[in-house]
Parts: C-alpha cells; structure tokens; sequence
C-alpha cells in the first residue's frame, strides 16, 4: 500500500466514523465533517486511481484494480444521492461498503504479465459505465436492505433507540429508486458503447459471450423493479426485496461469470 | 457574596397553591423592584412557570436572615397568609441555590424529565430582570451559566431525545415511515383532546394538509378552526380514508370505527400507499386484524405508552450524565465567584492598610512640625511604595491559587486576620 491508498483508506474511515457519530446525534456540523471527509476520498482514490492504471485510462486489467474503480464509483454515486436528496443519515451503512471493497482492492496487486487488452477511450467508457452501473444497484441493494430492516422493526413494534435513528422508510425507497435509474442509464449507455467496441473490433455486435447475457438479464430485473415498484401489489417492502433479489444477478455476473464463464470479460 | 433562592414547585406544593402564589411578567418585574427598593436584596429575579414559583437574589452586606425576608416578602406580595406557605417551600444557599438554578434550566426538575421549555422559561425571565437592571454582576452570571449548562446538556446528553408523550410519539412514527410531514395528509378521527394535542404536534411538524372528522360535525369544526384543518362528513368516512398517510384515532365508541374489511378496501383504493393507523381510542377504535394488511403499520394506545416508557427511562438513565455536566459548570461558577471575592479582599486590604498609613503617619508627624510639606509627602509616598512592595507578592500568590477549597481558606484567613469583615461583597 502507498501513501496515496493509506491517505484514502483513512480519509474513508474518518468519513464513516463520521457518518455513524451524525447517525447517533443528528448534528449538522458532524454530517458535513463526514460529506467533506467523502469527498476527500474521492479525489484521492480518484488520484490512486490514476497511479495504478499506469499506461491505460482505466485499471481493467487486473480484478484488483476493477474492484478499486467499483468503490470509486460507489462513492461517488453515494456523494450524488445525498446532494440530491439531502440525507446524510445512510452514509452510515454505504460507507462500510466502500471502506471495505477499497481495502480489499488494495490490499494485493495482482501483477500483470500478459498483454493489455486493446484499448481506446470506447473500450474504456463501456467499463467505466458498466461498473458505475453495478456500484449503483449495490448502493439500491444496500438501501433497500436497510429499508426491509426498518421496515420489519416499524411493523412488529420493536422500537430500540435504532429505529428512531434510521432514516425514513420513503426516503430510503426514493434513494434507493435513483440509485436503481442511475445504474440504468448508465448500463445501458455502457452496454451500447460495449456492441460499438465488438463492432469495431470483430465486425459483429453480439458473440453470445455469458457476460452479455446475464447484463441483459439484470437490465430486464432492474427496469421491472422500477415498474412493479409502482405497482398496487409491489410497492413497499416487496419492492424492496426484489431490489436485494436483482442484486444477487449483479453478484453473480461479477463474481461467477466474469472469473469463470466470460471468456474476454474478466474483471469487469 | 451570597446567593439566597426561595420558592416553591410542583414537587412540594399543589396546583392550586402554585396558581396563588405566580407571578405575571408584570408582577415579577414589580416585585424585584420592591425588593431591592426596600433594602431586601440587592440584585433579585423572579423565575415563575406553571410549575414554580422562584425568588432568586444576593442580599446587600450584612443582611441577617434573608432568606426569611424573602418569604414574608413573597406571602405579603401574593396576599396569602404565611402559614399556608409552610412545609411548600424550600430554602437554598449559595452553592445549592447555583445547583438547583443549573438543573432546573437543564428540565432535571421539571415534571415532564429534560423537557425544552423551562430552558426558554429561563431565557426570558432573566432577560426581563436583566432589561430592568434588577440584576448585577452575580445573578447575571449565574443565569447566563445556567442557559450555557442547559443548552450543553441539551446537546450533549439524550435527556431531550425521544417523545415522552403519545401524541407527539405518534407523531414521530409518522416521520419514521414518511421522512418530513411537509407533502403529507394526515385525518383526526376524533375531535377530543387527544385528536386536538396530535393536530397540534402535526402542525408543528408542518404536516401539508390535515382533516377532522368526528361523529358530531359541530365539534369537528370547533376543533378544525382551532388547529386550521378541514372537516371530513363522518358519513364519508370510508372515501376519506383513501388519501391521508395516518390516521389517528381518539374516538369513544364500543365497537371499533374503522374495521379490517373498511381498511381492506380503502388500501386497494389507495393502491397500497403506506398508512400509519395510530390508535389512541380506549376500547381500540382500529380492528387489530388489520395490522396483518400489507403496507399498513397499526400502533394502538399500549405500543405508543411502551415507546414513550422506554424514552422515559433512557432519560432516567442520562441524569448523571447531565448532573457531571452541572458539577463541572458550578465548579466554574465558583471559581469565578473566589476570582471576584479575591479582587474584592485585596481591595479591601488596601484599603485598610492605607488607612492604617494615615493613622499612623498623622500620630507620628504631629510631634515634628520641623518638618515641610514637602516632606511630609515625600515620607507618604515611600511607605506606600514599602507597602506596596510587601503587599505585591501575597497579592500575586493569591491569586494564582488554583485549588478552589484553599483560595477560599487563604480568603478566608485574610478576612479574618485583618477584620476586613464589616466589607463583604
């Protein structure tokens, strides 16, 4: 690890201590300490990031590296939603995530022996937009989750001190719906860039790679969360659980599929 | 300098002898005058709440038995025979009357455990006292310390955290499930008192839009003009309940009002939009079976007593927290009290000493008329700067004492020695 991965590993952890003393006293003061401290990190992950991509614009070649660019990307979503909804009381548990998948990124660097893939600023946009896609429903999965949570402990009566700090069941749903519209758009501009690439590369848009199959699958699961989610029957906590259940696809195309299955699309 | 309160509260005397015995903001202004006009205290402040009735004050030198004064003072000022008063009221002195001040401004002696308006309370009779200039130095900062102790215990403790009453916790579960009550409807079934404490708490929390219904209509509007809500026929109750996130419940009726099958109904209508059913009536007005319905989240009149039972007792559990924080500022109290009483003494002991100079100067030079104007001056002057010089150390050590107990006792041993008595603050 070098400085610049300690700087942002400590900047990060300040942040969630942050996060968790706000979560605790609702003071403004603290919450912005901890919205600063985040945004510290993201320009220092954003440098570290740069440091260890080396001669390509993105660190795809190694899952590493990939792992460290999905944490960027989380954070950065994060930062978004809290601008955009103006609730710090989740930063508590998005932080953990964050904390944890950069640490884990860097904890070990993977050397790379074998030749860097093609490259070129489209190949680069399809990953970046993808991944930002998956760190986006990870932080609807993490919303949703603690919406269930709330949302057990609201029905059955059990009110700890926990339940009055947590934040409101509508926003968490609100929260976790533009996280889910965000990872949206972004798949789906990083997939058309992906064919774009293919094309250009092999002459054709679509070679049956297992990779572009589950994408289209989690595509489809999340854009009917987004419409059952207005429906009678799934709004609220069902909704919820489906976010959680779609995200056991992005799981497993990250984990099994891309280690596995995918024969080109490794780490990303 | 000493410190004297007198006074009564709501633990050691009825409602009906605390409404005798308060004061309007008129009355306290006119009674601190005709203390101080009539020689009792020196600075004075009357704190009166609905739960007590206070005298704060510093009696002028020499003042025997204050305490005393303040109280015939009190009975004569409210027309009430002193007798009446006896066993209601308690006595404190300086550091005890600072203590009981600090807690009552942190709501440790409120009925109602860290509850947030004695600490307005607070605020604004002292600024009354204090706009008249009833106040001096001592009883100024002794109030400002005790809204610095309150709004720190405030912040820095749970004392405050958590509704203690069912209303305003109903109210608060209300945020729980729907964020800030701004763009949310709410419907009072009920225009009793409870309906009406809830709307009021809605209110506050600035709940959009907020509806009445109740089975007599001419009640409804009573209340509705009260708290600024419309009305809803209690005929077209079971359309109404298709729009309002909650709905709280106060209704007398033996049976419940609003039945599974109706809730059933109306959840289809709304398709499914959360509602919070908050149950207040005793018996039940809400069937319990529809706490089964999905997106339907019931609490009735125990769920809300136990939630506000838990607050209750994590406020309990934070009194020491709150009472280290008031040791700590009663400390400072007390140590900026010795700094003003050591200024005081060593004043005084100039004093002394100098008049001993004259004394002794005049005696001596009687008998030596040889000697010039001039001279005489001269002499003066050089045992001033003896004095002075002898002086300066003690003065200095003195003041650098920092344990309190022993500045007090060095204070105390100047007092004493050079009978600098007759001069307290």
């Amino acid at each position: 690890m070098n400085y610049l991965v300690l700087a942002t590993a400590v900047c990060y952890a300040a942040s969630l201590a942050g996060y968790v003393v706000f979560l605790n006293n609702a003071r403004v003061g603290i919450g912005r300490l901890a919205t600063l401290l985040l945004a510290a990190g993201i320009v220092l992950h954003y440098l570290a990031l740069l440091d260890r991509s080396g001669s390509h614009t993105v660190p795809y070649d190694d899952l590493y590296g990939s792992l460290s660019l999905f944490a960027w990307l989380l954070a950065v979503t994060y930062l978004g939603l809290e601008f955009f909804h103006r609730q710090r009381a989740v930063g508590a548990f998005v932080l953990p995530v964050v904390l944890v998948v950069f640490v884990l990124s860097h904890a070990e660097r993977k050397l790379v022996v074998t030749a860097p893939p093609v490259g070129g600023p489209l190949l680069a946009l399809h990953i970046t937009l993808n991944v930002w896609g998956y760190a986006a429903f990870t932080l609807s999965a993490v919303l949703s989750l603690i919406y269930l949570i709330q949302n057990q402990l609201l029905r059955h009566h059990r009110l700890g001190a926990v339940v009055w700090r947590f934040p409101a069941l509508e926003v968490l749903e609100r929260m976790s719906r533009s996280g889910v519209v965000v990872g949206l758009a972004m798949l789906l501009v990083g997939i058309a860039f992906g064919f774009l690439w293919m094309h250009r590369i092999w002459g054709q848009y679509w070679n049956g790679d297992p990779k572009e199959v589950i994408t289209l699958v989690i595509l489809g699961a999340y854009a009917s969360y987004l419409w059952l989610g207005r429906t009678t029957a799934w709004r609220g906590a069902r909704a919820s659980a489906l976010c959680v259940f779609n995200f056991l696809f992005v799981l497993f195309s990250y984990t099994v599929v891309n280690l596995y299955l995918s024969s080109f699309h490794r780490y990303f | 300098m000493e410190i004297v309160l007198i006074g009564l509260n709501h633990l050691t005397a009825p409602v009906e002898l605390r409404e005798r015995v308060s004061f309007t903001q008129d009355e306290a202004q006119r009674a601190a005058e005709q203390l101080r006009s009539g020689g009792v205290l020196s600075e004075t402040l009357v704190l009166s709440t609905c739960n007590r009735s206070e005298l704060y004050g510093v009696p002028p030198e020499s003042a025997a038995d204050s305490a005393a004064a303040m109280e015939r003072f009190f009975s004569s000022f409210h027309r009430i025979e002193p007798e009446s008063l006896n066993g209601s009221m308690y006595r404190r002195h300086d550091r005890e009357a600072v203590r009981h001040l600090f807690r009552v401004a942190s709501g440790l002696d409120s009925m109602l455990l860290g509850e947030a308006e004695i600490l307005g309370q607070v605020r604004e009779a002292y600024r009354v006292a204090a706009d008249s200039g009833a106040t001096g130095p001592v009883l100024n900062r002794m109030f400002q310390g005790a809204l610095e102790v309150g709004k720190r215990i405030r912040t820095e403790t749970e004392i405050g955290k958590g509704p203690v009453s069912v209303a305003f916790a109903g109210v608060k579960l209300a945020e729980r499930i729907f964020g800030k009550l701004r763009g949310h409807s709410a419907l009072i079934l009920g225009a009793g008192a409870t309906g009406e404490q809830v709307a009021g708490h809605l209110r506050d929390r600035g709940i959009s839009r907020l509806h009445v219904a109740n089975r007599s209509a001419e009640r409804a509007q009573e209340l509705a003009t009260r708290v600024g809500a419309e009305v809803v026929s209690w005929d077209a109750l079971a359309a109404a309940l298709e729009w309002p996130d909650l709905i709280v419940c106060s209704v007398a009726s033996p049976e419940a009002v609003l039945s599974r099958e109706i809730l059933e109904r109306a959840m289809a209508r709304r398709s499914n939009r959360s509602l919070l059913l908050v149950d207040l009536g005793v018996p039940r007005n809400v069937e319990a079976g529809a706490a089964g319905l999905y997106n339907v989240y019931l609490y009735n009149l125990d769920d809300l007593s136990e939630i506000v039972e838990q607050n209750k007792r994590a406020r309990q559990a934070e009194i020491p927290r709150a009472e280290s924080i008031i040791d700590e500022h009663i400390s400072k109290f007390e140590a900026w009290q010795a700094s003003v009483e050591t200024g005081v003494v060593l004043r005084q002991l100039r004093e002394r000493v100098a008049a001993e100079r004259d004394v002794f100067l005049r005696e001596r030079l009687a008998s030596m008329p040889q000697l010039s104007e001039e001279d005489r001056r001269r002499m003066a002057q050089l045992i001033d700067e003896m004095l002075d010089r002898i002086l300066l150390e003690p003065a200095e050590r003195l003041k650098g004492v920092s344990d309190l107990r022993r500045k007090l006792q060095n204070l105390e041993a100047l007092r004493d020695l050079f009978r600098l008595d007759q001069g307290k603050l």
